[in-house]
């Protein structure tokens, strides 16, 4: 058996995080969420290329917040499987060989289950060109639906003692990377796939809307790889701004005083619709939701010039997408981070983005864990990642 | 007969001294050996303001007189000051509407039918219909509105002409049509010193290219004080720009003076010395001050900006502009000269809801710096009223609050600017191109109300010699965070204010209190 979180199929559980979430963020982590610490089976997959890994730490990411909170699309229903052990930015230690992989050794997680993992043949054409993120088998195969590590009931997750991955999801990582460094690759592997994605042109004004793990990401991202001219980052908090300084915003605002300095910035015009919200005409040329939520959509669709691109780079929230028809506005999805692993283990290792964790919980203490993520920019941190204490390989192949 | 201005001496039997604080009023204990300084009585007004009018266009200085400089066919460009001046707005019917009546009366004796009016608003926001039919008066209005009665558009590039420079490098570019008339008649308002002069045509008509040269910190830091013309740089670079005005077009000025009657009843106590005040003044101050503190900001700001103030007309000059303003200057030092033995340590003042750019407007926390440490601060001559690092505590809320029509650029110079700095010189290089190039300003200026989008600056550089002058500037009642964000201090009293003083003006300050109402200039000795 090994310790887990669960999420769990309740309706009334679901109704009430659905209502109170929102107001009573402490509510999530107490009686409302359908989350639960429990003993489950341990995750085996009897199949070639399959092996177990216990994390050393697994970080909690907007989108499971969203989940417990009962706010993700109902898209998402048919692309999971109940009950599953969330978790899907990992950095463990493989309890046995897989392949060419040593047991003991250190990997992140790719987490896509894609045609590989599934063992469908021939993979989709998707996965054949090697973009395994666009997977049109993540329901198939010999695997319960799953989009990810994460949402698959078969093969655990990350906020346990143990998942099962394929080989195909995992990355070795250099000795010298620090776990906190490594937590954070999948997450900037997103983040370089989103900029990828967006194909911003040399010398442009791109937005940056929400300065938390994502954001942040984004960000270095961006200055990596691009040749834009100005990076203009929405931080809410302090340590957001300090932190989007140092991974090399040009210019950071608060989120009241966004479209106004956009508007500076970039010389638009400023109009005020009636019982509506204001918007430019003109503005950036590239925007990335970095949050996910309307209030980031919106200033995303309300501040990209016509014919600029507007990056949905989370999981997105409810908007008017009236400006990205008048505007003719290009919508670009960035769901994972597939493909740029090997770019975001360099990244990392050579930007010390494990600064972003701030507080490592055991699995025990997830109440606590959840309660601090979810009010994680109020209270100063930017990542949140439990540390379970689960069972290490020996070097001898058994396992302690 | 009016009585001078004086210096008062606080002793134990001195009543409480009164100060604007925004929108209300409050009356303040000051410490024994205070000095408070009450302006002259207003001067009376003239009888007939229209003998008086027609007698300064028959008989000007320096130029012929009015009608013998019109003719048919020729180009006749009328140009008035904008609603920045007086303050409060006189009552109805308005001085420039009155004068502007007579001048068309010659111009149509004379058979001259191509008539234009420009209000000379520069970078100011555009008055409405409503404004500049009470400014001219209906009937002028009704004939020349909206085709030959406009304002000015600084930013209107098919209707600027530029002049050339001046010896000094300075561009001069002026209302295309003003400088194309035959003749350009300016009616002007001089409530203070620093108005009226070349600085009517060269500013009023002119472009942000042609402020530019004179509105910036360096010239500020020169003019000690903008209100002493003759110790002006501001002044000495808008007279090179007028020389070169009259070389292109003919300018026939007139000037008007008016006294310092600036409330009427029921706010007369305003106007009165504290231990004057009648029974009737005091009851009138208490139930004004009750229903003020009762009242919602915005119904006070309402009601006050509708007041009109019963000026009266102290003289009215014509012709050549340096001979004019020469006659004006010394009739608004006959009505606010006010003689001052040596520097205070501490000045203290009370800023009112009212200054040049909010009529019918807010005063935000930007132009209450303007309104305290730019104008109040230059109310000089000679020498200021505070010594070098002395402190200047003045009351006003300085609430975090702006107009969104009128002033859209003060709003970002707040959030934006002033975040980066304070400082006016790093401001005017870091920042000032940005706004004034701005095109989003630029078409609020031009389609809007809005104040130009460098306005902003030309308000903190107004204040950059009392920034540079004073050691610290507190504001009582101010909000905190607020005043912060404009670099200064806050104090909840007087007596608070005066204490933090003291780290920079010392336990045993010399205090002189500014009393205004009625506007005065302070002659330095």
């Amino acid at each position: 058996m090994t310790l887990s979180l669960e999420i769990y199929r309740s309706v009334p559980r679901y109704l009430a995080a659905r209502a109170v979430g929102g107001k009573l963020p402490g509510m999530l982590a107490g009686p409302v969420a359908a989350l639960r610490l429990v003993h489950r089976s341990e995750p085996v997959i009897d199949r070639p290329g399959w092996a177990r890994i216990t994390p050393r730490l697994s970080g909690v990411c907007g989108s499971d917040l969203t989940t417990i909170a009962g706010r993700s699309s109902f898209y998402f229903t048919a692309l999971v499987s109940m009950p599953f052990v969330p978790g899907h930015e990992v950095v463990g230690d493989l309890l046995e060989a897989c392949e060419d992989l040593a047991a003991g050794t250190r990997v992140v997680l790719d987490p896509v289950l894609a045609c590989a993992a599934r063992g469908v043949e021939p993979a989709c054409e998707p996965c054949a060109r090697g973009e395994r993120g666009l997977c049109e088998r993540v329901t198939g195969g010999h695997l319960g639906a799953g989009l990810q590590t994460g949402y698959c009931d078969d093969t655990g997750g990350g906020w346990s003692q143990m998942l099962t991955a394929h080989r195909s999801q995992l990355h070795t990582i250099p000795d010298g990377m620090s776990d906190e460094d490594a937590v954070m690759v999948e997450p900037l592997a997103c983040a370089i796939h989103a900029v990828r994605r967006a194909n911003v042109p040399r010398d442009a004004d791109v937005l940056v809307a929400g300065a938390g793990t994502v954001g942040l990401l984004t960000t270095l991202a961006l200055k990596a790889e691009t040749e834009a001219a100005r990076v203009i980052v929405v931080a809410k908090h302090k340590h957001q701004a300090d932190l989007a300084r140092e991974f090399g915003a040009d210019e950071i605002v608060s989120p009241d005083q966004a479209l106004g300095s956009i508007r500076r910035s970039t010389g638009a015009f400023r109009l005020h619709p009636e019982r509506s919200g204001p918007f430019l005409l003109g503005g950036v040329d590239v925007a990335f939701d970095a949050a996910g939520s309307k209030s980031t959509l919106d200033l995303a669709l309300r501040s990209t010039k016509a014919r600029g691109t507007v990056v949905l780079a989370g999981m997105p929230a409810k908007a008017d997408l009236t400006p990205a028809w008048f505007r003719e506005l290009t919508l670009t999805g960035a769901y994972s981070g597939a493909g740029c692993f090997a770019d975001a283990i360099e990244m990392a290792a050579g930007n010390n983005v494990g600064r972003l964790v701030g507080a490592a919980y055991p699995l025990e203490r997830w109440r606590e864990a959840i309660d601090h993520a979810l009010e994680a920019g109020r209270l100063g941190t930017v990542k949140v990642v439990f540390k379970p204490e689960g069972p290490r390989a020996l070097k001898s192949g058994g396992v302690q | 007969m009016s009585r001078p201005g004086f210096v008062l001496e606080v002793d134990e039997r001195t009543p409480p001294i009164l100060f604007h604080h925004g929108e209300n009023f409050r009356l303040e204990k000051l410490p024994l050996g205070s000095r408070v300084v009450y302006g002259p009585d207003p001067l009376p007004g003239i009888g007939d303001v229209d003998a008086a009018i027609e007698h300064a266009l028959l008989n000007p200085l320096g130029m012929e007189p009015l009608p013998s400089l019109l003719r048919p066919g020729m180009r006749l460009t009328i140009a008035f000051d904008d609603i920045s001046l007086p303050l409060p707005q006189m009552r109805t019917p308005d001085i420039r509407g009155r004068i502007i009546e007579h001048v068309l009366r010659h111009a149509a004796r004379a058979g001259v039918d191509d008539v234009r009016l420009y209000v000379a608003n520069s970078l100011h926001r555009r008055m409405t219909a409503a404004e500049i039919k009470r400014a001219v008066g209906e009937r002028v209005f009704r004939s020349f509105w909206p085709d030959a009665l406009q304002n000015h558009d600084a930013e209107d590039r098919d209707n600027l002409a530029y002049l050339g420079k001046t010896e000094h490098g300075e561009d001069v570019e002026i209302n295309k049509h003003a400088a194309e008339s035959d003749l350009l008649v300016y009616v002007n308002i001089n409530l203070v010193s620093m108005d009226g002069g070349h600085k009517s045509v060269a500013v009023g008509l002119g472009s942000y290219r042609s402020v530019k040269p004179h509105h910036n910190v360096e010239t500020m830091l020169q003019s000690k004080s903008y209100m002493d013309p003759r110790h002006s740089a501001l002044h000495r670079s808008c007279d090179r720009m007028g020389k070169i005005v009259e070389k292109t077009v003919k300018i026939f000025h007139i000037e008007t003076t008016l006294n310092n009657r600036a409330f009427g009843a029921p706010f007369e106590f305003l106007q009165k010395r504290e231990w004057e005040w009648t029974l009737k003044d005091q009851a009138a101050y208490f139930a004004a001050k009750r229903a003020n503190d009762r009242t919602p900001v915005k119904t006070r700001r309402a009601m006050f900006h509708k007041i009109a103030a019963p000026y009266g007309l102290t003289g009215i000059a014509a012709g050549d502009v340096d001979e004019v303003h020469t006659v004006t200057l010394e009739r608004v030092h006959r009505q606010q000269i006010v003689e001052v033995d040596g520097q205070a340590d501490v000045l203290v003042a009370g800023l009112p809801y009212i200054g040049p750019y909010n009529v019918n407007s807010i005063m935000n926390p930007i132009l209450a710096v303007c309104e305290g440490l730019g104008y109040f601060f230059n109310m000089y001559r000679g020498k200021p009223l505070v010594r070098q690092g002395g402190v200047m505590i003045m009351f006003h809320p300085v609430r975090n609050e702006f107009h969104s029509l009128h002033h859209p650029s003060y709003i970002d110079f707040f959030e934006q600017v002033l975040s980066v700095s304070t400082d006016p010189e790093t401001i005017q290089a870091k920042f000032e191109q940005q706004f004034a190039e701005d095109e989003w300003y630029r078409h609020l200026y031009r389609t809007g109300y809005a104040y130009h989008g460098v306005h902003p600056f030309y308000m903190w550089y107004w204040a950059s010699h009392a920034m540079a002058h004073l050691g610290d500037v507190i504001y009582v009642g101010g909000d905190r965070s607020t005043v912060a964000r404009l670099g200064f201090r806050s104090a909840t009293t007087l007596a608070d204010a005066l204490d933090m003083a003291s780290e920079t003006a010392g336990r045993s300050p010399r205090i002189t209190a500014m009393r205004t109402p009625p506007l005065w200039l302070a002659e330095v000795r």
